[in-house]
């Protein structure tokens, strides 16, 4: 009864997310006006050798709309955290330029005290009511020095999610400027123990964990599974439509896909009371699963269709096989093996030939492919008590350490464009949380604090 | 030709029933004819009392009551309770390891004999990890002592069907601490009464 109930329960909890999630559908974005200037002023620089400066004052409203006005800050300052974030501007703190008289217009850049100040680029953005309770942001990119717009947009959309204005629009701005693809409208995943309840029908007092996602800066947790179990290592299919995870929903542990847009809960590896599945990690074109699988008595790895069907196995060893992530061009799968004695890192091909060793550490797990255009895989190390973030550059097998010791740091997962990962760990209070960091080591961020929050995945 | 006797006789009888008859009408006057309106519907009354009950009957004395034993009290014991109790004792291992040793196997044995004598217990093998390995891995782990020690139980001959096995991983410590008491206490495959 309870296990015929529980899919239910969680579908209908989907459900009624679905309105919440689909109002965060991007705002309809306009064609910016032809630009008249050369690709030299379009593209705006900094001074020789130093990333451009960029400044977002508050965006201008209607003086009498309060709504409005909270729009335009709002809009703002997420926008510069969205900017900040690449590391591809330096960024102008918010309070330095106080004294800079508010545009009356969109254009109406004060040119000279920017260039003051240093400043490479301003971002100028207007918020007005477009009927219906609609919202229009109309958004202009001005190159300081050659005192022209570099770039414009239009959006209209609902009220709904003001930050999905900024998050669209630095999105932008990064393609345009930088031919870089930014971030700012990604998803992670995560499993918290934030709604923590008694797992059902165990004898021990045992607390529920369960996936969640948020918005890549934190904000806009969603809950995903209504289980009252055990769920960890959620995995968001390429298109962002399902998250593929293990549940213990029904018993022992078995791989399962919400398809969160739908309401859909599938369970494709087939597992029953006697055959056990767990960690999938879906492939690039989110056509198949990885995952592992005890279903011929030893932990190895198995690839499936994503619909269940044509399950073959990949690995075959007594040792344990385990912790599978696919390379970017799904011809290959990196994964854990502990067949010398302890575990390592491993590659092999998914017609299973080409096995080869990555790692020679003490204790190795959790590998993380990155995305083109980067070679790497990221793994969690033991280095001490606890484990360290480490990449393996796969052009070189050169290593890198990105943590060092504070806390246990574990299950990297990396952002779609490669350049930052999402990890657990236990750094600071002791409690489990998300961090992000840069592949380069540097821009050390907590992302979650709420009850215990870890193994992150981050989408597409 | 008149005579007394047949005045008498004829005449002060009908006199009389007359004078009878006209005070009898006079008494009781014939009914009035019934007015235009039509009759009133019959009346229910629900406010008229009952006619009073009947006297009842004296009935017998009461047979005296039969004396009714007592029904069994049947043991009932949830699963729970039962597994409250730890019938089933956990078994322990050394770090990364699924290995059943000595103490390990005199801990199954006296496990499988609780089994043999509750045939129709159905168990569940929890394996379970201490936190210093990474989440991921120690699912498989888990899983292996998980089926170590089922294998050791149906070498003992228990049927496969009733030894279910599932990993928790570090999941679910039994002890939260972060040092090697709490580790060991941590790394186990446990047992729990699923059916009975």
């Amino acid at each position: 009864m309870t296990r015929a109930l529980l899919p239910i329960a969680c579908i209908l909890t989907l459900c009624s997310a679905v309105p919440a999630l689909r109002g965060q559908q991007p705002p309809a974005a306009r064609e910016p006006a032809p630009q008249q200037q050369s690709q030299v002023d379009l593209i705006i620089g900094g001074r020789i050798g130093a990333r451009p400066t960029f400044a977002v004052p508050d965006c201008l409203a209607p003086a009498a709309d309060e709504a409005l006005a909270g729009a335009a800050r709002t809009i703002a300052e997420v926008l510069w955290n969205d900017l900040e974030f690449e590391r591809e501007f330096r960024m102008m703190a918010r309070d330095t330029y106080d004294s800079i008289p508010r545009a009356r217009t969109l254009e109406a850049i004060p040119y000279d005290r920017w260039l003051e100040l240093g400043v490479d680029g301003v971002v100028s953005c207007q918020v007005e009511a477009a009927g219906d309770g609609r919202l229009r942001l109309t958004a202009r990119l001005f190159n300081t020095r050659s005192r022209s717009s570099a770039f414009g947009v239009e959006y209209s959309g609902s009220t709904g999610n003001l930050r999905l204005y900024a998050h669209q629009l630095s999105d932008e701005i990064h393609r345009q400027q930088r031919g870089l693809r930014g971030v700012a409208r990604t998803k992670i995943a995560f499993v918290s123990d934030r709604d923590s309840e008694s797992v059902l029908g165990l004898v021990e007092d045992r607390q529920t964990k369960e996936i969640y996602f948020a918005d890549y800066d934190g904000v806009n947790v969603q809950r995903v599974t209504v289980s009252r179990s055990l769920n960890t290592n959620p995995q968001w299919g390429g298109d962002g439509q399902a998250i593929a995870y293990t549940s213990w929903r029904r018993g022992a542990q078995d791989v399962f896909v919400s398809y969160i847009f739908e309401g859909r809960l599938a369970s494709p590896a087939g597992g029953s009371r006697h055959v056990h599945n767990w960690l999938p990690a879906w492939s690039p074109d989110g056509s198949q699963l990885a995952f592992t699988s005890n279903r011929d008595g030893n932990p190895e790895l198995y690839i499936a269709n994503a619909d269940g069907t044509d399950v073959r196995r990949l690995t075959t060893h007594p040792g344990i096989d385990t912790t599978p992530t696919w390379s970017p061009q799904g011809h290959q799968i990196a994964f854990t093996s502990d067949r010398t004695g302890s575990p390592q890192i491993y590659v092999i091909g998914v017609d299973g030939t080409g096995l080869r060793r990555i790692t020679f550490e003490s204790y190795c797990d959790r590998p993380t492919w990155s995305p083109a255009p980067y070679n790497e895989i990221a793994y969690s190390s033991r280095t001490g008590p606890g484990h360290d973030i480490k990449v393996v550059d796969l052009a070189t097998n050169e290593v890198r350490q990105l943590t060092f010791g504070q806390g246990s740091n574990e299950s990297p997962s990396y952002s779609p464009n490669g350049r930052h990962l999402a990890f657990t760990s236990t750094r600071g209070d002791g409690s489990k949380q998300i961090w992000l960091i840069g592949r380069d080591g540097r821009g050390l961020r907590r992302l979650t604090s709420q009850g215990n929050n870890e193994m992150p995945s981050w989408s597409q | 030709m008149f005579s007394w006797k047949n005045f008498c006789v004829r005449v002060v009888p009908v006199v009389f029933l007359c004078g009878l008859v006209s005070l009898a009408c006079t008494r009781n006057p014939p009914p009035e004819a019934p007015p235009d309106t039509p009759p009133l519907p019959p009346t229910v009354l629900d406010n008229v009392p009952d006619p009073p009950e009947p006297p009842v009957e004296p009935e017998p004395p009461p047979p005296p009551p039969p004396v009714i034993e007592p029904e069994e009290e049947l043991v009932t014991r949830s699963l729970e309770e039962l597994n409250q109790d730890s019938p089933l004792q956990p078994v322990f291992f050394a770090y990364d390891s699924a290995e059943i040793d000595a103490a390990s196997r005199r801990v199954l044995d006296q496990n499988a004999e609780v089994l043999r004598r509750n045939p129709n217990w159905i168990i569940t093998i929890e394996g379970h990890c201490d936190e210093r390995g990474t989440a991921e891995y120690n699912l498989a782990l888990g899983e292996r002592r998980a089926v170590a020690a089922r294998q050791y139980l149906q070498d003992l001959g228990l049927a496969a069907d009733r030894l279910r096995t599932v990993s928790y991983g570090k999941e679910f410590p039994f002890d939260p601490g972060h040092d090697e008491a709490a580790w060991r206490q941590n790394r186990r495959a446990h047992m729990v009464i699923s059916e009975q």
